[in-house]
């Protein structure tokens, strides 16, 4: 007799994301055989918009693609305007954006932690970790003024300009919260129960990382070396890094190249701090932008693409963003195949889904 | 003030950017910590009596939040949290957008803010909270009942004029 397949609807509002996706999981008993992702529930139609916002305040309207790396979303825009209008930002500028950028990373990722301790069911991990995130809201909030939507950029520069003693002020907080995470790290990367949950779950082969088109944490906990910040936009020629790559390929993997990115991110931080340049942080533009751009930056998730064509008016004519998430999706889809329906929260986890960027 | 219940919460994003959905989190986490009060994030409408919704409502979500709404068992309270949820935001001019969460079921508190501020949500839940009460003693008098998303569409259409009149009336009276 064959065996009974039926389908378990996931989503769109379940416990695991704050956020909606919906996928069909063709099950054979306890096994999944088959999933069907569904999107389109957060899709607002916001690429539509440059038409109806001029290109300077679209900076706004960008950055609400997502409010998770929203600092990155405004800066691919930004980058793609300025590379039109033929303009270059001031050095303290870049090296603010830079650090901006990798304030976000943090937060990004040790969000992520929380969420992937909380799939597998480690309440007070998630909580541990998140106490940490606020520290991280709190330096962001001192340098920009919001926690999670900063409007401080815009075309030419920065709208205003953060202080040195501030910059200053954030080296213990950077200790500290480095500290936090280690400790923290101790629980992701070497607990027996924890350990059973991600090791060897979801697994994907680096042939299958490229095949697919994997991106960001994704790619290089398969053991491929690649990062969009060794292309050299913003500040991060002038600091040094390396990329951090994982030859595990499994959720444990995907774990430990987060957590080092982590304090990879705080020691650009503290880069950008020492080298921090004395200059304007805004150069003043002239005219509309005439002729199109696509740039690649790499958001926390994986890079993504901007692409802006304009023709010389107040209004653009197009914007495109092409965004991470929507490239690891495939990759999600194959490694649900044969995993245990107990298994789902964490290998929807794992890929660090962003819905409102993938569907704008 | 006097908690009497603990209130459980349930949250779905609309269309949000994820900055207020993160925010609610942020606000169960140590740093805010609702869950001091008993105030619990759920995953089952029908063990939820707040309703947190973020972001606006767009034609493929909007049947999903009336579902969620009418598996809610009385009394409920709902949040829009943040200015999508309140009126569309930044995002009132895209084509997929419908508007507020209001567009398709009744909201009782409006919570503004982009993103909204997690001591700005824990105002609002206070507020829901006293509304909460007072659902609950008027239908221990059998005086209440809250509407179901087919009946406020009714409600909503048929008054004249646009949504937003309509429910600015619903608000004065």
């Amino acid at each position: 007799m064959a065996s009974k397949r039926s389908v378990i609807p996931f989503g769109p509002q379940h416990p695991v994301l704050p956020e909606p996706i919906h996928i069909d999981l063709v099950t054979e008993d306890e096994k999944v055989v088959e999933a069907i992702p569904s999107i389109g529930f957060v899709h607002r139609g916001l690429e539509h918009l440059v038409t109806k916002k001029d290109f300077g305040e679209m900076v706004y309207v960008a950055e609400r693609i997502c409010g998770i790396c929203s600092f990155g979303h405004g800066y691919g825009y930004v980058n793609a305007i300025e590379h039109i209008m033929d303009i270059h930002p001031t050095d303290r500028a870049r090296y603010v954006r830079t650090l901006l950028f990798e304030l976000s990373r943090m937060h990004s990722h040790i969000l992520w932690l929380g969420l992937m301790a909380d799939a597998f069911g480690f309440e007070s991990l998630f909580m541990e970790t998140w106490k940490y995130r606020e520290k991280v809201l709190d330096m962001l909030e001192a340098a920009t003024g919001g926690r999670v939507i900063f409007s401080i950029i815009r075309i030419g520069g920065l709208r205003k300009d953060v202080p040195d003693d501030v910059l200053k002020g954030f080296l213990p907080e950077l200790d500290n919260i480095v500290e936090g995470i280690k400790a923290c790290e101790k629980s992701f990367l070497s607990d027996p129960a924890v350990l059973s949950r991600l090791k060897g779950v979801g697994y994907l082969s680096k042939e299958d990382a490229i095949n697919l088109s994997c991106e960001g944490p994704m790619l290089r906990a398969s053991g491929v070396a690649h990062d969009n910040r060794t292309r050299g936009y913003a500040a991060y020629d002038d600091v040094d890094f390396e990329i951090i790559t994982s030859d595990e390929g499994d959720s444990y993997g995907r774990c430990y190249v987060r957590i080092q990115e982590i304090y990879q991110s705080a020691d650009i931080i503290r880069q950008c701090i020492e080298k921090m340049p004395q200059e304007g942080i805004y150069v003043p533009i002239k005219g509309f932008p005439n002729g199109e751009y696509m740039t690649i930056i790499e958001q926390p998730r994986g890079g993504a693409c901007y692409y802006v064509h304009a023709s010389g008016k107040k209004f653009i004519e197009r914007m495109r963003v092409r965004t991470p998430t929507f490239a690891n999706i495939p990759a999600l889809a194959k490694t649900l195949q044969g995993c245990d329906v107990a298994d789902v929260p964490i290998l929807v986890v794992t890929i660090d889904p962003c819905i409102s960027c993938t569907e704008r | 003030m006097r908690i009497s219940k603990s209130p459980w919460l349930l949250h779905y994003d609309g269309s949000s950017c994820n900055g207020c959905d993160i925010e609610v989190l942020a606000s169960t986490a140590p740093r805010f910590d609702v869950e001091r009060f008993g105030i619990i994030n759920t995953g089952n409408p029908k063990h939820a009596d707040i309703f947190l919704c973020t972001g606006g409502v767009n034609s493929q979500n909007k049947d999903v939040v009336r579902q969620i709404y009418d598996q809610m068992p009385d009394p409920k309270v709902v949040l829009a949290c943040g200015i999508c949820a309140c009126d569309g935001g930044i995002f009132k001019d895209c084509y997929n957008i419908l508007g507020g969460t209001d567009t398709v079921i009744p909201v009782d508190v409006y919570v503004p803010g982009c993103a909204v501020r997690p001591e700005a949500i824990i105002d609002g839940v206070v507020k829901a909270l006293k509304i909460l009460d007072e659902k609950a003693e008027k239908m221990k008098r059998g005086e209440y009942r809250s509407l179901t998303s087919a009946e406020y569409a009714e409600k909503i259409a048929s008054k004249d004029g646009s949504d937003g009149e309509a429910l600015q009336e619903e608000k004065d009276a």
